[in-house]
């Protein structure tokens, strides 16, 4: 009886941990630029960081061939011409950690042309890690038969 | 349950003709496949080799057969089949008496998946050349068939199925998880049945069906020993059953079943082979590798990765041997040894690890099977959605030469369901970690040692593919 109450409280404690919306400090929104060069097969400055509701501009700039940017969950993109800068201007209203790639077939290694946006926390990152620890203690605790330490 | 019991699943697993039909589509597809990555645009993205091998197959492959059908993908496989008619002197006809080649014994020393586990890591060293050049793509899987047909030639049954091929050594070791099987019904059966025909070939024993009484099953006096080298009889564990279904067809006792099962059943008896334990921390490894430089955001290890034979590939192919064979490894066992220590039957003195054979470490490493799996789904989840939409326009333009056959030529690159990905990612490794530590709590119990080494492990990989794939 009580380690299905404690099963119980597991799920509960889970599905918290997966579907609680984040707790987020209000930060007041900026607008941010940032240059990102493209060339094969990579993004110069690969890892940009913005918070939740800020104006995002990238510039894309690219210094061999041509190359694009896509990002992953926003679905827009931009496309730069060598040597050419062009600029993609969003606002970053969904929080969470986003591949941004290349859509512009540009070579081999082009399908792994990757960089990535932080907007705000890694919300899913922190979720999984919550759920994993929940998990485990789980286990630990409650296992489901006789876990024996001692060899004999 | 017992599927075969369905008859129309039955008579389509025995007969030869629909298995022949199925295989013969797929000898086609795997020729084309060939000859697109050798003449088509070396473009890859745009090249059917590449995106029906490395997108559309890998993607079923790793999503849909092996955790759902275990070796299903080798029941179907077009690789061994040129061989295999030739070694038999038929396409649907058992094998005459005396041996068409030379039909060797397999060598001793190379029983075990140690040459699958070095063929897999040969591929895996090259893998971001192998998945972006036609050529290439088209060039291994020639000569995969062309090894499996010699192979044939020198040794008996399927010695590259079982010893060589890389993608069956992972399959088979994964295969352990999926809900099906191929097992006896009755162990007494087989206990006395004449000949064993499930291995030795029917005509081999010069068995005659029709003298039995009572008649049996009609064509199993057409069948031939089991291709895989097993022993069907004997059967405990997916890893080596090729699901050719031979076996079916040649028992003349209808003793052999396919059974739907929980998953992961054969893992309740963990194996203690170091060649299959390496295979965890191969497949493990990879998955983990190829995360952080295929999806990751650092240009430098894509470089040093396509770059082959350069000093910064040379960095990259320590680092990576090192992850699988010191790193992973030691890691475990530094965990298991360290706490099984203090009960070790000499705790004074003891040196640490006394505690931990090679018994109990590859025991142990069986959580890792359905770990790897999970973080195989994860990686794959996101390089498949990502690219899925190269196989429309593939699909009506395979050689990149500017077909239009069904009107999908210019579908528009997309990444599907981008929205969903991260919670699918969350699910299958926390899915993935909860089943391989009540996996670990088994294979711990078997051995008689703690599992929480073992659980605390997988913990810490899964933190570290979250980091990578989130
Ligand atoms: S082991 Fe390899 S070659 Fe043999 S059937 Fe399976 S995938 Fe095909
Ligand atoms: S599976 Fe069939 S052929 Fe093989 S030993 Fe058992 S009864 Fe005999
Ligand atoms: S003959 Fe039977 S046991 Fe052997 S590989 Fe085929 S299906 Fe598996
Ligand atoms: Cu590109």
């Amino acid at each position: 009886m009580q380690s299905r109450f404690f099963l119980l409280l597991f799920v509960m404690a889970g599905l918290v941990v997966a579907f609680a919306p984040f707790p987020v400090r209000p930060i007041a929104p900026q607008e941010r630029t940032f240059r990102i060069e493209a060339g094969q097969f990579a993004y110069s400055s690969s890892e940009i960081k913005v918070n939740p509701g800020d104006t995002v501009n990238i510039q894309l700039v690219s210094t061999d061939v041509v190359h694009g940017l896509y990002v992953d969950g926003y679905d827009i993109s931009i496309e730069a011409d060598p040597g050419q800068t062009k600029t993609l201007s969003f606002v970053a209203d969904k929080p969470g950690s986003f591949r941004f790639r290349c859509n512009v077939t540009c070579g081999a290694m082009h399908p792994f042309m990757i960089g990535k946006l932080s907007v705000g926390k890694k919300v899913w990152f922190y979720r999984s890690i919550g759920l994993s620890i929940i998990a485990i203690i789980g286990f630990l605790k409650f296992p489901r038969r006789p876990v024996l330490i001692t060899a004999h | 349950m017992e599927l075969t019991r369905l008859p129309f699943l039955k008579s389509a697993l025995k007969s030869r003709y629909s298995q022949l039909a199925v295989f013969i589509v797929m000898l086609v597809g795997y020729i084309f496949v060939i000859l697109a990555g050798l003449i088509g645009t070396p473009v890859g993205s745009h090249n059917f080799s590449i995106v029906f091998v490395w997108i559309a197959w890998w993607a079923i492959l790793i999503l849909v057969a092996v955790p759902f059908f275990g070796r299903g993908w080798c029941a179907v496989c077009p690789i061994p089949l040129p061989g295999e008619w030739l070694q038999r002197g038929a396409v649907l006809n058992p094998p005459d008496k005396k041996p068409r080649w030379l039909n060797l014994r397999w060598p001793k020393f190379l029983r075990n998946i140690w040459l699958q586990n070095i063929s897999f890591l040969l591929l895996a060293l090259f893998s971001s050349v192998l998945l972006t050049t036609p050529n290439i793509t088209g060039i291994v899987l020639a000569a995969m068939l062309f090894a499996a047909i010699g192979l044939s030639m020198i040794f008996e049954r399927r010695a590259f199925c079982r010893y060589l091929c890389p993608v069956g050594g992972f399959i088979g070791l994964y295969s352990q998880t999926a809900p099906i099987e191929l097992r006896i019904k009755d162990k007494q059966v087989c206990v006395v049945c004449d000949g064993k025909p499930c291995y030795n070939g029917a005509s081999t024993v010069g068995l005659d069906v029709q003298r039995l009484n009572p008649p049996l099953s009609a064509n199993s006096n057409t069948g031939y020993g089991c291709p895989w080298d097993v022993f069907p009889g004997g059967l405990t564990k997916n890893t080596y059953c090729g699901l050719c279904m031979e076996c079916i067809r040649t028992c003349p006792h209808d003793n052999i079943a396919i059974n739907l099962r929980p998953f992961s059943a054969d893992l309740a008896k963990p194996s203690t082979r170091l060649d299959e334990a390496f295979k965890a921390f191969i497949m493990l490894g990879s998955a983990m590798i190829y995360a952080g430089v295929l999806l990751g955001p650092w240009g430098a290890f894509k470089d040093a990765a396509y770059n082959v034979g350069t000093s910064a590939w040379f960095i990259y192919a320590t680092i990576f041997l090192a992850i699988i064979f010191a790193i992973l490894p030691g890691f475990f066992w530094l965990m298991i040894s360290l706490t099984s220590r203090p009960f070790a039957k000499h705790p004074f003195g003891a040196p640490i690890g006394r505690g931990v054979g090679v018994r109990k470490f590859a025991s142990l490493t069986t959580a890792l099977i359905p770990l790897g799996l999970m973080f195989w789904v994860a990686f794959s989840l996101s390089f498949v959605l990502t690219n899925a939409t190269y196989i429309l326009a593939s699909l009506s333009d395979p050689l990149g030469l500017g077909w239009n056959l069904f009107g999908t030529a210019n579908a528009v690159w997309q990444p599907m369901l981008t929205s969903i990905l991260a919670p699918a990612q969350t699910l299958a490794l926390v899915g993935g970690l909860i089943w391989s530590a009540r996996t670990a709590q088994k294979a711990a119990n078997e051995v008689k040692v703690s599992s929480v080494p073992v659980v605390i492990y997988c913990f810490i990989t899964t933190l570290v593919m979250l980091g990578l794939l989130l």
